[in-house]
């Protein structure tokens, strides 16, 4: 049994005002460590509603979010915050770096924030990061001196600067070409392989399908969950394995 | 949250908007540097003041007086008796052996006692007549207590004993009398008495009503003018030290039981008036400072609107509320440190620009310099302030802007 990093139980997230509107309407999910799992569903479905409160930007009207075990609904709003920065990392469709500061500064933000590490070691990890996403000799070029791909990259490093246990990423190839899309997916099907575990929300079916497990979210509930082509490859040889055996 | 990465963001922030930063730095020095001036000035002009007004006057004087009425003997044995309109017990004039009470004085106060006759006369000169109040002074002990000797514009303190009846007058009443030295007046005592009285000297102390309706002369003739002989009615302190005045007069009182009249008691009226001065001077320093510090609100506000983007990401990547909002307030606080440094550079020009501008002093009657007070105090004070105005200023945009939501924001740029 493989271990639980992400579990949501019983979310429901609505609008309060003149006419009130369901954002996420009763979902239950549980993510395994190491898992890429895809949202995936029509626009307006409520993917985006979602990822907010597994992301802890967002708290859910009912139910809970458990992160590494740890429940989430009755922690302060600092507290929050602590587990976001230590325990989770993100990825929007827009990259979100801080226009005054280069590459290598806004990938070791979140490092200085956390005030774990020394100066030193965090400019070393910030380089192997930025160098491990291809990005060596963009280290010291500001946001807006970067391609959109480059940019793009840049915050996945800068997601993965405090080695959180999950990275949730909402449409993070939607502004990009083909050749960049391709480039960012593989990085974050690797780092699911390395062991993190990683939530994407996309429109693009053929990222979905590289995905370990891919749910589709119709206004607001699971609708349907598929597993994903590798994960079909697998199950399929192992099927093989055992009926072979006798 | 490590300070360093707030003061970092909140570097790039100032430094990236130059010509904004400038004129906030700039309100900031101008309000420290016009009230460094002000207070300054204001504090010199005062302290000036008070010297030459202090120099000029006794520090205490002790009168033959009493701050109530004197318990009557009636009053002593019927409680309801109720005494209005009775001459006073203790009828005769002056101060009881004044030689032993200046001797127990001189053994404990810091500084030193002279006495002297205190009474009015009438100058008949010319036709006209002119009430002054005439003291009488043992010239040897006044050197030790007043700067009357320093004050002689014509002849000396000494030239008393010189001539029979022989006054100083004041430069003023010199002037009105068209008298000098060597002249002759008729002086009318309170009992009818009248003598002609020569003028061998002429002082100038600046204050007009010493210097038109004050005369000196030996004890004996203010003795015989009041018709009192063998009278002192008045000892008159001098302190090493003017500013314990007060502490000394409650003390001399105390122990002698006659009035002891500090110089701020004196001058009460004017040092209140002083007081009510520093309050209006103080509120629209003040103001001054807060005022300076508007460009600083404006700049702040500006850049928390401008970087809403920023503190949503920040935000959602895990930097508390607090801490995000501290990056503005640092802002506001570089700006106002800097503004604050320049201001004191502006401030001690001014001041010393002041000081090379000279004006007509009436109390010493010669042109000097405006006295500037120079204190570390005003400069920190006036820092000190100016950065609370800053970063208080600070505080409520950065409080507004970081309140935000990042999900609004994430949404909104998505
Ligand atoms: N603050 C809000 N007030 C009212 N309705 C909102 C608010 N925020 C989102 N919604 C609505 O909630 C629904 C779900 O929004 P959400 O952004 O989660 O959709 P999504 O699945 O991410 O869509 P897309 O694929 O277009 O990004 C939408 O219909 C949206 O209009
Ligand atoms: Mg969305």
């Amino acid at each position: 049994m493989s271990e639980v990093a992400l579990q949501a139980t019983g979310l429901v997230r609505r609008i309060e005002g003149d006419v009130s509107h369901i954002l996420v309407n009763g979902i239950d999910l549980s993510v395994n460590k190491g898992e890429f799992l895809a949202i995936t569903g029509p626009s307006g479905s409520g993917k985006s509603s979602l990822l907010y409160l597994l992301g802890l930007l967002d708290a859910p009207n009912e139910g809970d979010v458990i992160i590494c075990g740890q429940p989430t609904s009755k922690l302060s709003e600092s507290e929050r915050a602590d587990v976001r920065l230590t325990r989770l990392g993100f990825v929007f469709q827009f990259h979100f770096l801080l226009p005054e500061f280069t590459s290598l500064d806004n990938v070791i933000l979140p490092m200085r924030a956390a005030g774990k590490m020394s100066e030193k070691d965090m400019r070393e990890r910030g380089l192997e990061l930025l160098a491990s996403l291809g990005l060596k000799e963009h280290a010291s070029k500001r946001p807006n001196q970067l391609s959109g791909g480059q940019r793009q990259r840049v915050a996945i490093a800068r997601a993965l600067s405090n080695r959180p246990e999950i990275i949730v990423a909402d449409e993070p190839t939607g502004a990009l070409d083909t050749a960049s899309t391709e480039q960012v997916f593989s990085i974050l099907r690797e780092i699911a392989d390395n062991g993190r575990t990683v939530v994407v929300v996309t429109h693009d079916p053929a990222l979905a399908a590289r995905a370990d497990r891919r749910v589709h979210i119709v206004d607001g509930k699971i609708h349907e969950t598929f597993v994903g082509e590798r994960k079909a490859a697998e199950a399929a040889v192992t099927a093989d394995v055992t009926t072979a055996e006798p | 949250m490590p300070a360093n990465l707030l003061v970092d963001i909140a570097w790039t922030h100032v430094t990236s908007r130059v010509r904004q930063t400038l004129v906030g730095m700039a309100g900031v020095a101008m309000g420290v540097g016009f009230t460094i001036m002000m207070a300054g000035l204001m504090e010199g002009s005062q302290i000036d003041f008070l010297r030459q007004l202090v120099d000029t006057m006794p520090h205490v004087t002790v009168q033959d007086d009493r701050r109530s009425v004197p318990i009557q003997p009636a009053e002593q044995e019927y409680g309801a008796v109720q005494m209005s309109n009775v001459a006073n017990l203790n009828s005769r004039p002056g101060i009881r052996y004044p030689e032993s009470v200046m001797a127990s004085l001189r053994s404990w106060i810091p500084g030193d006692v002279a006495p002297s006759v205190r009474t009015t006369a009438i100058i008949d000169h010319g036709g006209g007549r002119l009430g002054v109040t005439l003291t009488g002074i043992d010239p040897r002990q006044e050197i030790r207590v007043s700067k009357l000797a320093s004050q002689m514009r014509e002849g000396q303190i000494g030239d008393l004993s010189r001539a029979p009846n022989a006054i100083i007058i004041g430069q003023a009443l010199a002037e009105k009398l068209a008298v000098k030295a060597g002249d002759t007046l008729l002086l009318i005592g309170g009992q009818g008495v009248q003598v002609t009285s020569t003028v061998v000297g002429v002082f100038r102390s600046g204050l007009k009503r010493v210097d038109e309706g004050q005369i000196y002369s030996l004890i004996n003739l203010a003795q015989l003018m009041m018709g009192q002989s063998g009278v002192i009615n008045e000892l008159r302190l001098r302190l090493n030290d003017p500013l314990i005045a007060q502490k000394i007069a409650t003390q001399v009182e105390g122990q002698t039981g006659y009035k002891s009249v500090s110089w701020q008691e004196a001058n009460s009226d004017l040092l209140s008036s002083f007081s009510v001065r520093d309050f209006i001077v103080l509120t629209v320093m003040g103001a001054m400072l807060l005022t300076s510090s508007f460009a600083t609100y404006n700049i702040i506000s500006t850049i928390t609107h401008e970087k809403r983007q920023d503190i949503a990401i920040m935000k959602s990547l895990g930097m508390r509320e607090t801490s995000v909002r501290r990056i503005f307030i640092f802002e506001a606080a570089i700006i106002g440190v800097v503004g604050i440094l320049a201001g004191w550079v502006i401030g001690y020009l001014l001041c010393y620009g002041w000081s090379k501008i000279t004006i007509y002093n009436t109390l010493t009657g010669t042109t000097v310099p405006l006295s500037i007070y120079y204190s570390p105090t005003h400069y920190l004070v006036a820092g000190g302030i100016s950065l609370l105005c800053c970063t208080g200023a600070a505080f409520f945009p950065a409080r507004k802007a970081t309140r935000v939501h990042p999900v609004e924001i994430i949404r909104g740029a998505s």
